[in-house]
């Protein structure tokens, strides 16, 4: 079962990272580049209220030290400061988008984890056949895909040429739905395209991760002792080859996290998909600091916490984890 | 006394980069219900190989060159995949090396031992199936309790019984075990090999045990074969082999361990190293190592006969008289 | 990755081995193909930046005989400007693994070698850069220090080197372990000698297959931000090409031969560089090899 002490020391291990992170980003953002207020208060054609409102909320004219501590304090009330292009709260603009990210990383993940979970397993079970060399080539191609060039492809030939599926956004514009399921009808198939690409991208390295793993596993000799109880291959496979596959596979997952956001904000720009990523990019294009900021801050803090998660199911699942 | 396992001049090869592995060359015995067979000779001989080719289990680079393998009349080599698996664990199972990582990390010992019980009786209700974990622990001195514990959580020794236990669970009329003892302290050998000769008896099991410690097998067996470089250089009953060794290989290898009889004597190495089994040397695989080479050795392969009742060695010296 | 043992010195043929072996060729052939046309391409076929059209008719032409790949939103020829930015691509892939390869060695050369409390603290370090999501970092990197070639090289230099780092690492603390290592310690070699003469040169295969793998990383990771618009605007590079083509919706015109070629050309590029640096790694990690 859970150790309680491990999942302790590892939880203090988060909060020092996130620690870390946080520290990095106000670093980053107050101390490089200069003028603060350019970066924070450079809010287009902001009143002068609004302005000394933003230089008081983050004790712009207050040494280093001190501004680190509003900014904690802001952090932690959820205030970001104000995105310049949109004039509003970086933190309800952040919230609108996050859900469509959700949507868009929870249908490719899916598909990535599958496929390519099972591609691997298929691979190394027929090792050095003419299957697992071609599964192997197709993922090293995959993998030197660039996602956005990916997705441009699909757009002329499925969206251009073929005019199988929607290519931007992630509703019809000005289109009007008689029922929930016809709105969920049209998510899906603006879904389509944005999940394939970040699903081909990204499935070659989980099958090659699979793969050689698995192949690892199966030199090991209980496979031989699986073998010698008259299990057939298949059984051996499953029932004793991947549960012990698995501990890697989720090492894995939360390394592709950080992959898939990456992923993420390159589909959202091909795609106009109104979530996280592009709004990253067109905070990108404008230099919305603020904006950016956070988003980075929320990305960095998403990937520590699914590595949180991963450690913490990798001591569930393996029953050699001890004390440390 | 029915002859339950025949082995019939069995050759096997590995396919390498470097060329084809010789690693069994013509290897027959056999083996009588209730019996136990010690097979010994230095690392890389192909006690493993031959061990691992009767249920069929070797890698997917070895190759049967030739032989048969007779187990109760019938010639495993020519069974289908299907056909093997249900004879597998049924009733010829295998205990393998106690250091070695047979058993499954992540599962827990009773669902291990239980797992072959489960596949080759479907029709058992899973109450006896568990009914006969435990008392199959019990056997082998591990508390029922702990059917639920996870490998790591046991010795070495302890894995080891657990190994043993599991190998029982089908019933099987043939249990082979590789190295069942080695790598664990000598005490703990003691306690192992004890348990499995009071099992092997109360069972009435026929056993192969292969070692490269001869004291063990000594104490095991009731047949000893010797291996050297892929081949059967020697074989007898145990009291014969060691007290009339006809083989120099033999010789050498007795004279190489602490007396198992009396008191520790000095122990002699053999001079030299195994033979490169790609290309094997010509004539007896030994000549190269052996004191009493002499030109035909060279030459000319010897075959094995009759040197004694029931005792027969490969060496063209047989039958001089010893110097 | 497991710290296997690694043949002590590298072999001297290590590329004629991956030669030998057909994806490792596929890979040393494509990015054969690749040097070269980027190299006499833009000789043969010079490109001109500023050769911009004045009529709206030359924009987004498809392929004809005057322009083979068609021509860009500025009316440009695509063939010679996909030639010209092959170089910068390279360029700055190969600059930016450079960096990235010679700190990641130094970081996890000294976080195996010292066990106190520096490696701890370096380890630290690489921990929590490796866990950062490395296409964020980049993004706010370029757009906080501004867009220009040599920003680009050190913004993807400066943030690719933890993994290497981890890698070296945990080679040199199996090495570490190793009697021969202990034996020239206590006969008094500095630190700096044990590092440079004996344990760099068996750590040094390892970093090379790592490069390679790490060069791909780069271009991809060179690709990517110029898309975003972080790259350097006054440069033609493959992925410029692809920001401005995705900029003026080449993609919605169906102008395929903007799109296709630069894209290409990323792809072949990286699958070279992949496909030997997954034969390289292996060939050194006796653990993957193939029977
Ligand atoms: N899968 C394989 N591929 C190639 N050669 C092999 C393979 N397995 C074993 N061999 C070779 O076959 C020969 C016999 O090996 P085997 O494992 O049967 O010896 P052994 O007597 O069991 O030795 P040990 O005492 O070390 O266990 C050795 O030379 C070995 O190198
Ligand atoms: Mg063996």
């Amino acid at each position: 079962m859970l150790r309680f002490g491990l999942v302790l020391k590892k939880a203090v291990q988060v909060i020092i990272t996130l620690f870390a992170v946080i520290t990095f980003n106000f670093l980053l953002f107050r101390v490089l580049p200069g003028d603060p207020i350019r970066l924070i208060a450079r809010a287009g054609n902001l009143s002068p209220e609004a302005i000394s409102r933003l230089r008081d909320l983050f004790g712009l004219d207050k040494p280093l030290v001190t501004q680190y501590f509003y900014y904690l304090r802001n952090l932690f009330t959820g205030e970001f400061g104000m995105s310049y292009t949109y004039r509003r709260p970086v933190i309800d603009i952040l919230q609108e988008r996050i859900a469509n990210t959700v949507i868009l990383l929870a249908a490719a993940t899916v598909i990535v984890v599958l496929i390519g979970v099972a591609a691997g397993v298929i691979a190394a079970a027929r090792r050095g056949s003419k299957t697992d060399q071609s599964l192997v080539v197709t993922s090293l191609v995959f993998w030197s895909l660039p996602t956005f060039w990916t997705g441009l492809i699909l757009v002329i030939l499925l969206g251009v040429y073929v005019k199988a599926f929607p290519v931007s956004g992630i509703t019809t514009p000005g289109a009007s739905f008689d029922s929930s399921f016809a709105r969920l009808l049209d998510l899906g198939k603006h879904l389509v395209l944005p999940t394939i690409t970040l699903a081909i991208v990204d499935m070659g390295q989980f099958m090659l991760i699979t793969r050689s793993t698995l192949v690892d596993v199966l030199t090991e000799d209980y496979i031989l002792t699986g073998k010698a109880k008259g299990l057939p291959f298949r059984r051996v496979l499953w029932g004793h080859a991947v549960p012990n596959a698995l501990l890697p596979i989720i090492t894995t997952t939360a390394l592709y996290v950080s992959l898939v956001i990456g992923g993420a904000i390159q589909v959202e720009t091909v795609f106009s998909w109104p979530g996280m990523g592009r709004l990253m990019y067109d905070a990108v294009l404008r230099r919305d600091y603020p904006i950016l900021e956070a988003s980075f801050l929320f990305l960095a803090a998403t990937v520590i916490l699914a590595n949180f998660l991963s450690d913490i199911m990798y001591m569930v699942i393996d029953p050699r984890v001890k004390e440390a | 006394m029915s002859t339950l396992l025949d082995i019939q001049d069995l050759a096997i090869n590995f396919k390498t980069r470097s060329g084809d592995v010789h690693a069994v060359d013509g290897v027959s015995f056999q083996l009588e219900a209730g019996k136990v067979l010690g097979i010994a000779g230095e690392s890389g001989c192909g006690k493993t190989t031959t061990a691992l080719s009767i249920p069929r289990l070797l890698p997917s680079n070895a190759r049967l060159v030739r032989g048969h393998i007779l187990f109760d009349g019938v010639d495993l080599m020519q069974f289908s995949e299907g056909e093997i698996e249900k004879i597998r664990w049924k009733q010829i199972s295998m205990v393998f090396q106690g250091a070695m990582n047979a058993l499954n990390p992540v599962k827990t010992i009773g669902a291990q031992i239980i797992e072959p019980i489960v596949w080759h009786e479907p029709a058992i209700a899973r109450g006896d199936a568990n009914q006969r974990v435990l008392e199959l622990l019990e056997r082998v001195g591990i508390p029922a309790a702990r059917a639920r514990s996870y490998p790591h959580e046991f010795s070495g020794g302890m894995r080891q019984r657990v190994m043993i236990a599991m190998a029982l669970a089908c019933r099987p009329k043939l249990i082979i075990s590789d190295e069942p003892v080695t790598a664990l302290d000598v005490m703990i050998q003691a306690q192992i090999l004890n348990l499995l000769k009071d099992l092997q008896k109360q069972m009435n099991l026929a056993m192969i045990f292969i070692s490269h410690d001869l004291s063990v097998i000594a104490e095991s067996c009731d047949e000893i074969a010797i291996m050297y470089a892929g081949k059967l250089v020697e074989r007898g009953s145990i009291r014969k082999v060691f007290s009339q060794p006809a083989h120099p290989y033999t010789q050498a290898l007795i004279r190489s361990f602490p007396n198992i009889y009396g008191k520790q004597e000095l122990i002699h190495g053999i001079p030299g190293y195994p033979p490169n089994l790609i290309h094997p040397p010509t004539g007896c695989r030994f000549h190269e190592r052996c004191d009493r080479c002499i030109d035909i050795c060279a030459q000319s392969e010897p075959v094995l006969r009759e040197v004694g009742e029931g005792q027969i060695a490969a060496c063209h010296r047989i039958g001089e008289t010893l110097p | 990755m497991n710290a296997t043992a690694v043949p002590a010195s590298r072999p001297p043929n290590l590329w004629v081995q991956v030669w030998e072996i057909p994806l490792g060729r596929a890979g040393i052939i494509l990015l054969g193909i690749v040097l070269v046309l980027s190299l006499v391409g833009p000789v043969v076929f010079p490109f001109n930046p500023k050769d911009i059209t004045s009529t709206a008719a030359d924009i987004l032409q498809p392929p004809s005989s005057m322009h083979w790949l068609g021509t860009d939103e500025l009316g440009r020829d695509v063939f010679r400007e996909t030639l010209v930015g092959a170089r910068l691509s390279l360029l700055v892939g190969l600059l930016a693994t450079a960096i990235s390869i010679t700190l990641g060695s130094i970081i996890g050369l000294l976080a195996g070698y010292y066990r106190g409390a520096v490696g701890i603290t370096l380890m630290r370090v690489t921990d929590f850069f490796l866990v950062l999501p490395l296409l964020p970092l980049i993004i706010i990197l370029a757009a906080i220090f501004g867009q220009s070639f040599s920003i680009t090289i050190m913004v993807i230099g400066l943030t690719s080197w933890p993994s290497t780092a981890r890698i070296v690492r945990s080679q040199v603390i199996s090495l570490r372990e190793r009697q021969f290592i202990e034996r020239i310690r206590s006969l008094g070699a500095t630190d700096l000698r044990v590092i440079a003469v004996h344990i760099l040169p068996n750590v040094l295969p390892l970093i090379y297959a790592n490069t390679v793998l790490v060069i791909a990383g780069s271009i991809l990771s060179e690709a990517t931000l110029a898309f975003l618009g972080l790259g350097d605007p006054v440069r033609v590079s493959w992925g410029t090409m692809l920001h401005f083509g995705f900029v003026a919706g080449a993609a919605g015109r169906g102008a395929w031969w903007y799109l296709l070629p630069p894209g290409l050309g990323i792809v072949l590029v990286v699958l070279g560089f992949t496909l030997a640096g997954h034969t390289l790694d292996q060939l050194l990690n006796p653990r993957l090899r193939e029977f």
